[in-house]
């Protein structure tokens, strides 16, 4: 067994947004003597703990409103978790101060998903790439260029293109720019939030693979979000499930898909098309996600769940291992 | 590698050839050159210093456009005041005045304002508070309150005027600064360089500026007209400039008493300069809005 | 099933071609695209962005603007040519016998209008109701689509809606007229997995049940393959593959479609590279001679450069000199 600390480990981080009453707003309630209204807070990522670690790619698995991207940010340090703690190679990131975190989590990266807003539309490709780089002192002004030229050879660009502006570039052709982009400052984990999301089929199939090769040539680790199943369990090692905030399943790629425990697992896969032609006579998961500022009491998911019972309301799933490596966050498995 | 835009065109090069699209902006454009060159060139092109009160001879006053002076036997083009200057010479001199303190006034608003702005949208919180409170207050008050306020404890003159419309239009720009550094702060190319570890003032500076700068541009360029007419409004209430630098706005105020007696070329001409000076401004400023407009921009 | 009704044709486009004028040239957005749907079908068109899918739905709703025009071709619904009625008459067509649902609800919902307002509207422009009639009509709409607590949803605007429900809207929207056609583009690319199963689904019955034709735009294969009847692939402006669904998945002819099955994740190993297809789809304004698809096709050759003829076999159609022969259409390189 590994005894070297994972790469990156989340420890019961939440993340709170609060949307705090105007001043305006606080004067009206006073002088109506009404109560001060508490701020309406968003629980977007509820008390998770994940750790990665080096050479897996561990996949997280969502829909809108599950708060992966949130937790995905927390990873990357975007956002500061409103409580929990961030280890990078076991050391705790937070505590630090800001100019010394930021250069201790340069080894942590993000891929966007957008490849249109994700890059400066004034700068050059080139410096695009190469900015960050010089001025952490990774390599020097004057072989920016060169640096630059590199990389994008080897996300598949043509270097003599360096000295283009992102408007030139097609949508696969910028989500490679952002990868060599992330690639410059030498990480070793890579965030990729839904990268290929915004991409063709035929492009995503190219971009997927730049990413496992990249995984063998430069042994990076990457913790991929996404909502698309297929891509994740191509892919991952292991996968992550959330929905609205918390981890309701965690197990490896092969299990999750094969032994499916919880019943959101379960309908994600059932609902996810497939290729094989059926015509669907399903039955579909009922209702919508609820909405993150009124959510539902303790297991989040029992007011779609065909197999809610009672103590679902009540009392909050804890993530247990129901087979070696397999967590699942549901009361079916108190019965077993 | 397919799909890359056959010409390789700088975004200045595709702004420019935009820009050329409007026969209205360019004839704007045009006539705003013309402006500009002659205010530059005026110590050589007018043909009297209407600052220069040796040149100026009483006996000349009043005289109708085309007029031969029956002193010198000067023609002067188009007329003179009641005090013997050249209309032409002074309102070259006049629109010297003119563009200077509207340019000038305008670049260092724009600087000013542009930097609050961008720092009230970055930073948020109290400071974004702040900054924005002041400005509101300012801008509930008429600009022209304010200067005039200014004016009167600062005292006249060329620089206090420019000071004076510094403070009136700071503001306009900070807000929309604001906004711009508030819709670009949440791209994603924001979080990129954040996630890159570079220091909050390069990424202010370097990466959010240059793209936040579109509106401002077009903000400033309506705000040179405003500025112009601001201070010619100033003088003409006599507030601006001494009587014997006279810009535009004092011209017209010095001619008024005589528009209705026959001798209109003394309010007339200048007021007509001014008016085609900040006509031509709003056409160029015009086309700037379309083209900086990343709405109506096909990509 | 009455036998003589589904076997009516309800739409039918012939050879149309629509095209934009650029400082560039000419652009061939839509080239010579031919399909048929009958009553109750549903047609899938499959294709990545810049293959012309969106503008061939646009020409059919004759809802192009210059620098676009519709330049050739016939579509005939229920046998009459609508590239030729008067604007006054496509616009009483739009809406009641074809509506069209867009990738953005917001495309559809005005933003400042109540829910029951902008349906109501809708009724009233093309049938005579009294308000409360209309209401009616609109509640159970909404019932139809699976829309929970319908009553309040009216009383709603879009912005209090979740991204599904507004969808949801939409097609209650488009259904409320009774149209024949009903032409989908892209409408749940945008919206989460278990919510698309959801609307899918719906759409399916809907269509059963009441014998609307659907015409569903993608780019995802397999939503074609749980949901239609027949699938075209488009590429580069031209259909190069259409037939039975079933047939074109499991025996693909051209090396596109191929290449699309190849590249699914679920159609290969894991871990494994992904097949792939090599470049990206050209520009427009790039687009080849011939067969737009044979700077990325393996297969290619010089005869390539010339537009390859329709081959048929039964319901099967392929435009390609090579086609695949192999029963897993897999794709090599």
């Amino acid at each position: 067994m590994d005894k070297t600390p994972p790469l990156l480990e989340l420890c019961e981080v939440s993340k709170r947004f609060a949307q705090a009453t105007d001043f305006a707003d606080r004067i009206v309630r006073r002088l109506r003597r009404q109560e001060a209204q508490a701020a309406q807070a968003v629980l977007a990522v509820d008390c998770v703990s994940l750790s990665i670690r080096r050479g897996e790619v561990v996949g997280l698995v969502g829909e809108s409103g599950s708060g992966k991207s949130t937790l995905g940010r927390i990873a990357a340090g975007l956002h500061a978790p409103s409580s929990g703690t961030r280890r990078w190679k076991g050391e705790a990131l937070d505590a630090l101060r800001a100019g010394e975190r930021r250069r201790k989590q340069l080894g942590i990266q993000m891929i966007f998903q957008d490849p249109y807003a994700s890059l400066n539309p004034r700068l050059r490709v080139q410096d695009i790439v190469g900015e960050a780089p010089v001025a952490h002192g990774l390599i020097a002004a004057k072989q920016q260029a060169e640096y630059a030229a590199d990389l994008l050879q080897r996300v598949g660009l043509d270097a003599a293109l360096a000295r283009r502006f992102p408007h030139q570039f097609s949508g696969g052709q910028r989500a490679r720019i952002g990868i060599a982009r992330a690639l410059a400052v030498q990480p070793e984990l890579l965030i990729c939030d839904e990268a290929v999301a915004a991409l063709d089929v035929s492009i995503q199939a190219q971009v997927l693979n730049l990413f496992m090769q990249l995984r063998d040539e430069l042994q990076l680790t990457y913790l991929f979000i996404s909502h698309d199943l297929g891509v994740v369990r191509h892919i991952a090692d292991r996968v992550l499930v959330m929905y609205l905030g918390r981890i309701v399943e965690a197990a490896s790629t092969e299990d999750l898909f094969a032994r499916p425990q919880h019943p959101y697992t379960v309908a994600l896969l059932e609902a996810a098309p497939t290729l094989a032609v059926k015509k669907i006579d399903f039955h579909p998961l009922q209702g919508e996600m609820p909405s993150p500022l009124r959510p539902p009491s303790a297991c989040a998911f029992h007011t779609r769940c065909p197999h809610a019972m009672p103590v679902c309301a009540e009392r909050v799933p804890e993530l247990k291992e129901v087979a070696p490596g397999h967590f699942s966050a549901c009361h079916l498995d108190d019965q077993a | 590698m397919a799909s890359i835009a056959a010409d390789i065109e700088t975004p200045l090069q595709a702004f420019l050839r935009q820009f050329r699209a409007s026969r209205m902006a360019l004839l704007g454009a045009l006539v705003l050159l013309i402006a500009i060159a002659a205010a530059l060139l005026a110590p050589w092109i007018a043909p009297q210093n209407p600052y220069d009160l040796a040149q100026i001879d009483i006996l000349d006053a009043r005289l109708p456009p085309g007029a031969v002076s029956p002193e010198h036997g000067t023609t002067y083009l188009l007329g003179t005041d009641e005090q013997g200057r050249d209309m032409l010479s002074a309102i070259l001199y006049g629109m010297r005045i003119s563009v200077f303190v509207g340019l000038t006034s305008t670049v260092v608003a724009l600087a000013i304002g542009l930097v609050l702005g961008l720092l009230a949208g970055y930073a948020g919180g109290r400071l974004d508070a702040l900054i924005m409170r002041v400005a509101d207050i300012q801008l509930s008050f008429p600009s022209i309150l304010i200067a005039l306020i200014l004016l009167a404890v600062l005292g006249p003159g060329l620089g206090k005027i420019v000071l004076a419309l510094i403070a009136v239009q700071w503001a306009y720009y900070a807000r929309t600064a604001r906004s711009a550094a508030i819709v670009e702060r949440r791209k994603e190319y924001i979080e990129a360089a954040v996630g890159l570890g570079l220091p909050p003032s390069r990424i202010v500076f370097r990466h959010l500026l240059p793209n936040c700068l579109p509106p401002l541009i077009v903000v400033a360029a309506l705000q040179v007209a405003s500025a112009i007419s601001l201070e010619a409004t100033l003088s003409f209430l006599g507030l601006g400039l001494p009587v014997t630098e006279p810009s535009l706005g004092l011209l017209i105020a010095n001619g008024f008493n005589y528009l209705l007696s026959g001798k209109y070329w003394i309010s007339m001409f200048p007021g007509a300069a001014l008016l085609v000076l900040i006509v031509a401004i709003n056409l160029v400023a015009d086309q700037l809005r379309d083209v900086l407009n990343p709405r109506l921009q096909s990509l | 099933m009455n036998s003589d009704l589904s076997e009516q044709t309800v739409l039918s486009v012939e050879h149309l071609q629509m095209q934009f004028a650029t400082r560039g040239g000419v652009l061939k957005a839509v080239d010579d695209v031919s399909f048929s749907v009958r009553r109750g079908e549903i047609l899938g068109i499959v294709g990545e962005s810049g293959s012309g899918k969106s503008m061939t739905a646009y020409s059919i709703m004759r809802l192009i603007d210059a620098p676009g025009k519709i330049v050739g071709g016939r579509v005939l619904l229920d046998g009459q040519n609508l590239l030729e009625l008067p604007e006054e008459q496509m616009r009483r067509v739009r809406g009641k016998r074809i509506a069209m649902i867009f990738q953005d609800p917001m495309m559809t919902l005005n933003p400042v209008l109540r829910i029951d307002t902008q349906m109501i509207e809708a009724l009233r422009a093309h049938q005579s109701l009294g308000k409360a009639q209309a209401r009616a009509m609109a509640r159970d709409a909404l019932a139809r689509v699976g829309m929970s607590a319908p009553d309040e949803r009216l009383l709603a605007y879009p912005h209090q809606l979740s991204g599904g429900m507004r969808q949801r809207v939409a097609i209650a929207i488009a259904l409320l007229n009774r149209p024949e056609l009903i032409i989908c583009d892209e409408p749940t690319t945008a919206l989460d997995v278990t919510i698309q199963g959801q609307i899918l689904n719906e759409m399916q019955t809907l269509c059963r049940e009441s014998g609307t034709a659907l015409i569903w735009i993608t780019h995802d294969l397999a939503v074609v393959a749980g949901l239609a009847d027949k699938v075209c692939v488009m590429y580069g402006g031209k259909i190069v593959e259409s037939g039975a669904v079933q047939q074109v998945l499991e025996q693909p002819r051209h090396p596109y479609t191929g290449g699309l099955i190849a590249s699914s994740p679920s159609r290969n190993r894991r871990g494994q590279p992904l097949r792939q297809i090599a470049g990206a789809m050209p520009s427009l304004a790039e687009l080849p001679s011939g067969c737009p698809f044979r700077t990325r096709c393996p297969h290619a050759t010089a005869i390539c450069a010339t537009m390859p003829p329709v081959e048929l076999q039964g319901q099967h159609m392929w435009r390609c000199f090579h086609p695949l022969q192999q029963t897993t259409g897999a794709m090599h390189g």
